[in-house]
């Protein structure tokens, strides 16, 4: 029996046996997990992100009166200035990695985009982002489980992985879904004992354990087989959790074990009291941003084709610098789109401006883009999704933006 | 399933939820004295000898040191990687000096969940490390942290709540955490001169609405954006003398916003200085909400993830009634017979903490503390004292039981049952004593599925296996 038929026949259950054969459908799918799968990045920033330092506004008349002491310079004044998009506007130059990837039209960049709930909590503000429904809280799972439970390219155990110790709420929900701090590390060292509790855990009434182990136990053994076929990457990727998560993210998609969504994050963007210009804190947050996106993006080379990965915080920051040369929670933000199907080179969504009327509650960047419809036409033009309502439940997005192919 | 706890079943229920797990020498006391005299000791720690815990901490040098002297001892080396504050681990790699402090802190609170007789206050002394929580490798507070723990945490622990807060309002490690220390009034003589570049300095609303999100009223407990702002102005001038110097708190008069504020609806007149602050400390102690919130929280961490409102609605009237008496509130909880109802018996899942310890306790082993130990805690995802956000680590069940975890906790149960944790030995009588351990962990209630695993494993695999089991992964 080949190995992807072993995978399918394990997760189909004990059922298909006893009718002797699978039925079509199975079969197919099974063969499919041997061909190469879509697959989309999700990068959380939490903390929430100042995306007015990060792609940078400098042609609108109010940013530099609004951050005298944080704002970074215009393109052209000097070493330490923006990096020129489109005239309008810049990158901040500790981003300077990933201007070779906008300018190969793999990187875009859609500004005053975020939730439109207006929290600024950013626990709620994640949570909401994570689960799909700003403003409403009920809601059971992520929207990432949601997509895996409507759409379904193949039965692979590697289908939603984060690369996280803990489940982020985004993939959490009935599909199963894998948390995978480290391939080389995912084994038991003491297989007798983990053939016991392999049996066990998929005997136990727990059903919480139950469900949590057998994702577990399928991965470690698909691993175990795949285990030479997952070739280490020579890329350097930013030391740190981030850079090693992205590693990973890269090795699971070379390998070809299925894996259609995926999660990762970095933190540490919540400046409130001296974050610097185009030096200093957030400086340094965004040089390991784009080291390990660039890495990425190199590590991958062609396969960038199947892939597309976005960037979300949960808002974005005070258009004005507050009394520490940092910036308070606020409301709109940039999310970054990369890959081979992203029609890059460009900055999406419309600028609704820095003036004090524009100002969302007289202080934040208004919202001009819901991230859902970023996210939705990412799982629609890259993912093959047919039916968004299903992942975005009550989620009608009022415009196409065309960020892909 | 709905019959009542025996006996046995009610004191390994209590220990799980008032100590960092059973061990042959409590479950034997608590039987002996009886459930509700061992709640009453345990809730006046200052009477239960400590000398073990005592001794196993007093190894550990950079407990007796002031902020200042951290400071001086253990300074930074003079070359920072700039990616170091981004991931703990790295943090802790790149600097050799207020690593130790860190390390020592971390070993400190795990000696004490493991060989403290004083449980149930080392438990609330985590939950409210927890609930206060800061991040100990955010700049100063690698060297605040030691004291926040030692002189704000733990005097208060098992004190008024009112009092914890105030506290923590003052403490140079959240001030610093959560940059309240920075927070000017805009117009204040202060801000016009201080700060570099002749630049003025202003409000800072951190501090301001984590206090009311997180550590009072809830995220539902009332208050507006307004209310925001003008707590943040109440509490301009609670700030740090040199956070990387002496480092300890000082109200400084000139950045402090002398205006008159309104916060929740109650006028704070113009010229009051620090008593500001102070006010909105009781108004936010005494509000309805805060009650609500704190009792909520308290009774998932005692008893179940969705905690019963009923159980709630008692423990907040008792936090009202007792203007916040912690001890009181507890006794509410855990004193009643819904607490030890059928269905809350095994209900919540460990997290890493309670897990490590309470395999190290129920096996009676002898343990170091070393790196290692540590680092099991990080892989499991909640490395000591370096929750990064503020909310500090969730306390329900589908935050700790990923693959992941799942697989950690299952090497871990391998590694100490082999004695492949470095300095640490399971107590032999452990190993040849498997029913005596099953009683510590599920006295008569093994699931089939696990009798089934049980029977045909022999010796120490048995004994692995009842830690990884999925009874063992409950408390």
């Amino acid at each position: 029996m080949n190995a992807s038929r072993r995978v399918f026949l394990r997760s189909a259950g004990l059922g298909f046996f006893a009718l002797g054969l699978p039925p079509a459908y199975l079969v197919r799918a099974a063969q499919a997990q041997s061909a190469k799968s879509k697959s989309l990045v999700v990068v959380f920033q939490r903390g929430a992100m100042d995306g007015l330092n990060v792609v940078i506004p400098f042609k609108d008349p109010a940013y530099y009166k609004l951050r005298p002491s944080i704002a970074v310079r215009e393109p052209g004044a000097g070493e330490e200035s923006a990096i020129d998009l489109d005239g309008f506007y810049g990158l901040h130059p500790a981003l300077a990695p990933l201007k070779s990837i906008y300018d190969k039209n793999q990187l875009a960049f859609i500004h005053a985009a975020g939730s439109p709930d207006n929290t600024r909590s950013h626990f709620d503000a994640q949570d909401y982002m994570e689960i799909g429904t700003p403003g409403i809280r009920s809601t059971p799972d992520g929207w990432l489980n949601r997509y895996l439970l409507e759409t379904r390219q193949s039965e692979s155990n590697f289908r939603g992985v984060a690369v996280t110790a803990q489940l982020p709420r985004m993939l959490a929900g009935r599909a199963p879904a894998l948390t995978l701090t480290s391939i080389d590390e995912f084994r038991f060292r003491n297989e007798a004992l983990g053939d016991t509790l392999k049996k066990l855990y998929a005997d136990t009434q727990d059903k919480e354990l139950r469900f949590g182990a057998a994702n577990l136990f399928g991965a470690m053994a698909e691993l175990k087989r795949l285990d030479a076929k997952i070739p280490v990457s020579s890329e350097r990727y930013p030391a740190g959790r981030f850079g090693a998560g992205l590693a990973q993210i890269a090795r699971l998609i070379k390998a070809d074990v299925g894996l259609e969504v995926a999660f990762t994050e970095i933190g540490g963007w919540d400046t409130h009291a001296n974050q610097g210009g185009a030096t200093g804190q957030l400086a340094n947050r965004l040089r390991e941003l784009a080291a390990g996106l660039a890495a990425f993006h190199r590590d991958l080379g062609d396969r960038m084709d199947d892939v597309t990965l976005l960037t979300l915080s949960e808002f974005g920051r005070t258009a004005r610098e507050n009394g520490n040369r940092g910036t308070d929670h606020g409301h709109a933000n940039v999310i970054f789109a990369m890959g081979g199907g992203v029609r890059g080179g460009k900055v999406y969504g419309r600028w609704p401006g820095l003036s004090a009327e524009a100002l969302y509650e007289g202080r934040d960047l208004a919202l001009t883009t819901d991230f859902r419809t970023v996210c939705s036409e990412a799982l629609v033009r890259r993912l093959g999704q047919k039916d968004v309502a299903r992942v975005f439940p009550g989620f009608r997005p009022a415009g196409h933006l065309g960020i892909f192919t | 399933m709905s019959a009542p706890l025996s006996q046995e079943q009610k004191i390994v229920h209590f220990l799980n939820r008032t100590s960092f797990g059973p061990t042959p020498g409590n479950v034997q006391r608590a039987a002996r004295i009886g459930i509700r005299a061992y709640l009453d000791e345990q809730l006046e720690p200052g009477r239960i000898a400590d000398q073990l815990a005592e001794e196993k901490v007093a190894g550990l040098k950079t407990m007796r040191f002031d902020s200042r002297e951290l400071i001086e001892l253990y300074p930074p080396p003079r070359v920072q990687r700039q990616l170091a504050t981004s991931q703990a681990e790295m943090a802790m790699q790149s600097m050799e000096g207020p690593r130790v402090v860190i390390l020592e802190l971390q070993q400190a609170k795990l000696l004490r969940a493991l060989y403290s007789n004083r449980q149930l206050y080392e438990v609330m002394v985590d939950f409210w490390s927890n609930h206060f929580n800061i991040y100990a490798a955010k700049g100063a507070n690698r060297w605040l942290t030691t004291s926040y723990d030692r002189d704000t945490i733990r005097p208060r622990a098992l004190g008024k709540f009112k009092d914890l807060l105030e506290a923590t309002a003052k403490s140079p490690a959240m001030l610093f955490y959560l940059d309240n220390w920075l927070s000017a009034g805009p117009d204040s003589p202060g801000a016009q001169m201080a700060g570099p570049n002749n630049r003025r300095r202003g409000l800072n609303e951190n501090y301001a609405r984590e206090l009311m999100e997180l550590h009072t009223l809830g995220i539902d407990g009332g208050y507006t954006q307004k209310d925001v702002q003008e707590v943040a102005r109440c509490f301009t001038g609670w700030t740090i003398v040199q956070p990387r110097g002496q480092g300890v708190f000082h109200f400084a008069q000139r950045i402090h916003d002398n205006g008159e504020k309104n916060v929740l609806g109650r006028r704070i007149p113009r010229g009051g200085g620090m008593d500001d602050g102070l006010r909105v400390i009781e108004i936010l102690a005494e509000h309805p909400s805060t009650a609500q919130f704190i009792a909520a929280k308290l009774v998932r961490r005692f008893v179940a993830d969705e905690p019963p409102p009923g159980m709630v609605n008692k423990a907040a009237e008792a936090f009202l009634r007792s203007g916040g008496d912690i001890p009181t509130v507890l006794r509410a909880i855990v004193d009643t017979p819904e607490f030890f109802a059928r269905e809350n018996f095994q209900a919540k899942i460990k997290n890493p903490l309670e897990f490590v310890t309470s395999a190290l306790r129920v096996t009676g082993s002898e343990a170091q503390v070393t790196h290692q130990l540590l680092r099991y805690l990080g892989r499991m995802g909640a490395p000591l004292f370096l929750a990064q956000a503020p909310t500090g680590y969730p306390d329900i069940a589908s935050s700790w039981i990923s693959a992941d975890m799942l697989l950690t906790r299952m090497n871990f149960a391998s590694d100490l049952v082999a004695n492949r944790l470095p300095e640490t030995n399971v107590a032999a009588e452990t190993l040849k004593d498997r029913d005596g351990l099953i009683r510590r962990i599920a006295p008569d209630s093994l699931s089939p599925a696990t009798q089934a695993a049980l029977a045909q494993a022999d010796g120490n695999q048995a004994i692995a296996l009842l830690l990884a089991a999925p009874e063992f992964q409950r408390r």
